[in-house]
């Protein structure tokens, strides 16, 4: 464990506080594939992780993970859109396997490779559902230069302790960003402890019998216990079975293990202004513009609140419980489509729902100014 | 005969299925050589092969479709015990959407061993045409027979760099062979060469296994390389990403009192990042807080290179810039990138280099031959020049930052020192 130095004023992008944040955390492995706007994490995660491996594609990067994490590694990676796309079967993989990792996911503008130098914030959609059957993952987002390091830390202890893979989620323009910073901001991260399996209990390890939800841990480097990981669908012991009730009940605790132990995962900003009836919701890069844009706006006198979600999967009922508090609602993201709001309401957008989004360029804060006051 | 590797001689196999062969072959392998069943790691892809998991009293590890033999690498890298022995399983549908993975393993001569099951197409699946299927042979989607050959996996992972690469008949006795390849040191690929009982018999009646493998083109063989262990050497690491970054101590004044924007733009190669990383430390050292980041082409050796700096006494959350309200061109490049937030200025201030024609705009335009230093220090010295006209931030700050970072030496000092004094 390294000590940060005090009052140490510096230029920093947040890359670097993701890379070290983890790696303080417990991530130990480092498997790459260079994509624009990642590649400043990868060279990162090159300088700093006990591993680093040079992957020959992102298919590869997460089978790699995988096997390194059943050898009882914390493997993490960077990527973007195009990379994620064919993560995505072998993420599933990892999720059902319960391995845990973490992908830094940074945005970029799309469909397809888009611009690859251009920031967006297109992505939410995609990782509410990329798990088939609509399990849940974990997805944390990075909307300040603290988040960085502080849900950089998280995101491997939720991974971790949940036996998950986990997602990072952030932008181009967070990670590609040089800020003036000071260290003497950021708390201590200590090592997330791990929980193995305990060798003196007594009776025949099953690797998917859960504790707490969780299964416990072993590698399957050690000569103890037989280890059985498994991505179709399979019993306690990890057996493959088609659907029977055992191997049923393991696959609905993979739903369950997420959504019963997110509320110790739920992270967010609020701001609440006393008696305002606005309320700006803003994640990721957007939140900056809504954070100018409060001030602003409360310098001009006007009551605005702000709600900035870090915890986006699974989506946590507090967000929902917030802004059907407030008499209007502006959602800024930058997107066409208004993702969150979408997640939090489906079709049943309430009338008093406004949405500032874009494409290609950041929100400004006087785009969100003016539709407050519009 | 049961067998420590194996918890059941009933296998889930069809009559007749090399598979069953290749199963117990493996366990009596491993038992010539000594393992014991927690010393295997056994990995297996998809297809009827995968299904053995559940008989073996190894570590099991069942992943996607192709997918096993990265899966088995990712454990090989995780492994620092040189005496575990990792398998794959895996098919010739396997190998064929997975070969990449094949490749590479054989490439880094990953510790693993991989055992493709080849009889000649998808079994699981319904017994369609795979890419190991070979020339003439009837599958479930070419029944006049396969017009193509297929790979020969043998000498694809033999160039590779495979250390120990062989292909053998899936009949009789292949325990020996198979230990051959289990007891390599590095990686080591073994096809077993089989007709699936329930599609490639039916469809390809009175054919015998030798014959086809004849009319394949393919020998029955073994191939080595002589390699060196996979080397686990990492290069230098740093235990601490933030412990060398520079501390920028607070030296000098800025009288700026409010938020504001700067671009600098020029061409690649010509100092545009490194001109505004002097502004950017320099307004630190003066007390200010700052946003840097850089812009430019894909191709990052050629045309602009444009930094967007944002300054201000106060904390900045937005730091996207619409209309600047300063910028330094120092080229043509960096003219033509930002000729249209230059002419939305209607105030402000417009630093560029006297050999460029000056755009419509409402900022005031100061002109001054930037690029007489030469190019490659045209923006370095049109920060200083920017510092002395404005004031935002001193000359002896940026000064300062290039004696801290030790750039004094890299960069024509005496050459801007001069230029800038000249400077009215």
């Amino acid at each position: 464990m390294q000590e940060t130095k005090k009052g140490k004023r510096t230029l920093i992008d947040a890359s670097r506080l993701i890379i070290e944040s983890m790696a303080r955390a417990g991530a130990d492995a480092f498997i790459g594939y260079p994509i624009t706007p990642a590649n400043l994490l990868y060279q990162y995660g090159a300088q700093r992780m006990p591993l680093m491996l040079a992957a020959p594609d992102e298919i590869t990067t997460l089978q790699w993970m995988s096997g390194l994490a059943a050898t009882g590694k914390v493997p993490i990676t960077a990527t973007s859109f195009p990379g994620y796309a064919l993560m995505i079967e072998s993420v599933n993989m990892a999720y059902m396997m319960e391995l845990p990792m973490v992908i830094i996911l940074v945005q970029r503008l799309g469909p397809a490779t888009g611009t690859a130098t251009c920031g967006a914030q297109g992505d939410l959609t995609l990782l509410r559902g990329n798990i088939s059957g609509g399990h849940p993952m974990p997805v944390l987002c990075t909307s300040t230069f603290e988040d960085a390091w502080t849900l950089s830390a998280k995101a491997v202890e939720l991974a971790i302790n949940l036996r998950t893979p986990v997602v990072l989620l952030t932008s181009k323009e967070e990670v590609m960003t040089s800020k003036s910073f000071d260290m003497n901001t950021l708390p201590e991260i200590t090592q997330v402890e791990r929980k193995y399996y305990d060798m003196k209990c007594d009776g025949k390890y099953k690797s998917y019998k859960p504790t707490d939800l969780v299964p416990d841990f072993l590698p399957v480097t050690q000569d103890n216990h037989q280890v059985r990981i498994n991505a179709s669908t399979h019993d306690k012991e990890g057996i493959l079975q088609h659907s029977n009730d055992e191997a049923m009940a393991n696959t609905r605790r993979l739903e369950e293990k997420i959504r019963q132990k997110a509320h110790e995962y739920t992270l967010y900003h609020m701001e609440e202004e006393k008696d305002a009836d606005k309320l700006i919701v803003a994640f990721g890069i957007t939140a900056a513009a809504a954070r100018d844009a409060v001030k602003q706006l409360r310098e001009e006198g006007e009551k605005v609140s702000l709600l900035i979600p870090k915890t986006l999967q699974p989506a946590p009922q507090v967000y929902l419980e917030i802004m059907d508090s407030y008499k209007t609602v502006i959602v800024a993201e930058e997107n066409m489509n208004n993702q969150f709001s979408d997640m939090i309401y489906g079709l049943n957008k309430p009338r008093n729902h406004r949405f500032v989004g874009g494409l290609g360029k950041m929100i400004t804060p006087q785009q969100i100014i003016e539709e407050v006051q519009a | 005969m049961t067998t420590p590797f194996l918890n059941t001689d009933a296998l889930p196999y069809c009559k007749g299925c090399g598979h069953s062969l290749i199963a117990k072959n493996t366990s009596k392998a491993l038992e010539k050589l000594n393992y014991k069943p927690l010393d295997v790691i056994m990995v297996t892809d998809i297809g009827c092969h995968g299904i053995i998991d559940k008989c073996l009293n190894t570590h099991t590890v069942h992943g996607l479709h192709g997918r096993s033999v990265a899966l088995g690498a990712g454990i090989s890298f995780g492994t620092e015990n040189p005496d575990k022995k990792i398998i794959v399983f895996i098919g010739d549908g396997g190998t064929t959407i997975g070969l990449q993975h094949i490749m590479e393993a054989a490439r880094l001569n990953l510790n693993m061993t991989v055992v493709v099951h080849n009889n000649y197409l998808y079994g699981m699946t319904g017994g369609q045409t795979s890419g190991l299927t070979p020339v003439g042979f009837n599958t479930t989607t070419s029944y006049e027979g396969n017009p193509f050959g297929g790979y020969d996996i043998c000498a694809l992972s033999h160039t590779a760099g495979a250390a120990y690469v062989s292909r053998i008949l899936g009949i009789c006795d292949i325990s020996d062979k198979l230990a051959v390849a289990f007891g390599t040191k590095g990686f080591s690929l073994v096809e077993v060469l089989e007709i699936c009982p329930s599609y490639g018999i039916k469809l390809n009646p009175r054919r015998k296994l030798a014959e086809i493998v004849e009319s394949s083109g393919m020998k029955i063989g073994e191939w080595s390389n002589q390699r060196e262990e996979y080397v686990k050497y990492q290069g230098k690491k740093t235990d601490d990403l933030l412990a060398r970054l520079p501390e920028i101590r607070k030296g000098f004044n800025s009288y700026l009192k409010a938020p504001m924007s700067l671009i600098v733009s020029g061409s690649a190669g010509e100092g545009v990042q490194l001109a505004a990383g002097l502004i950017s430390k320099a307004a630190i050292g003066s007390g200010l807080h700052v946003t840097q980041k850089g812009s430019y082409p894909v191709t990052v050796g050629v045309g602009f290179s444009t930094a967007e700096v944002n300054l201000s006494p106060d904390s900045i959350h937005f730091h996207g810039i619409n209309i600047p309200d300063m910028v330094i061109i120092t080229s043509e490049d960096g003219l033509a990138h930002n000729r249209k937030r230059i002419e939305n200025m209607a105030t402000g201030k417009l630093f560029i280099d006297s050999s460029l024609e000056v755009p419509e705009t409402g900022a005031e335009i100061i002109q001054h031959d930037f690029r007489s230093v030469g190019a490659r220090n045209a923006s370095v010295f049109a920060v200083f020049y920017f510092a002395l006209k404005t004031g935002i931030i001193s000359t002896e700050s940026l000064f300062k930052v290039i004696e801290d970072e030790g750039k004094a030496d890299k960069l024509p000092m005496a050459k801007i020192k001069d230029a800038l004094s000249m400077v009215k």
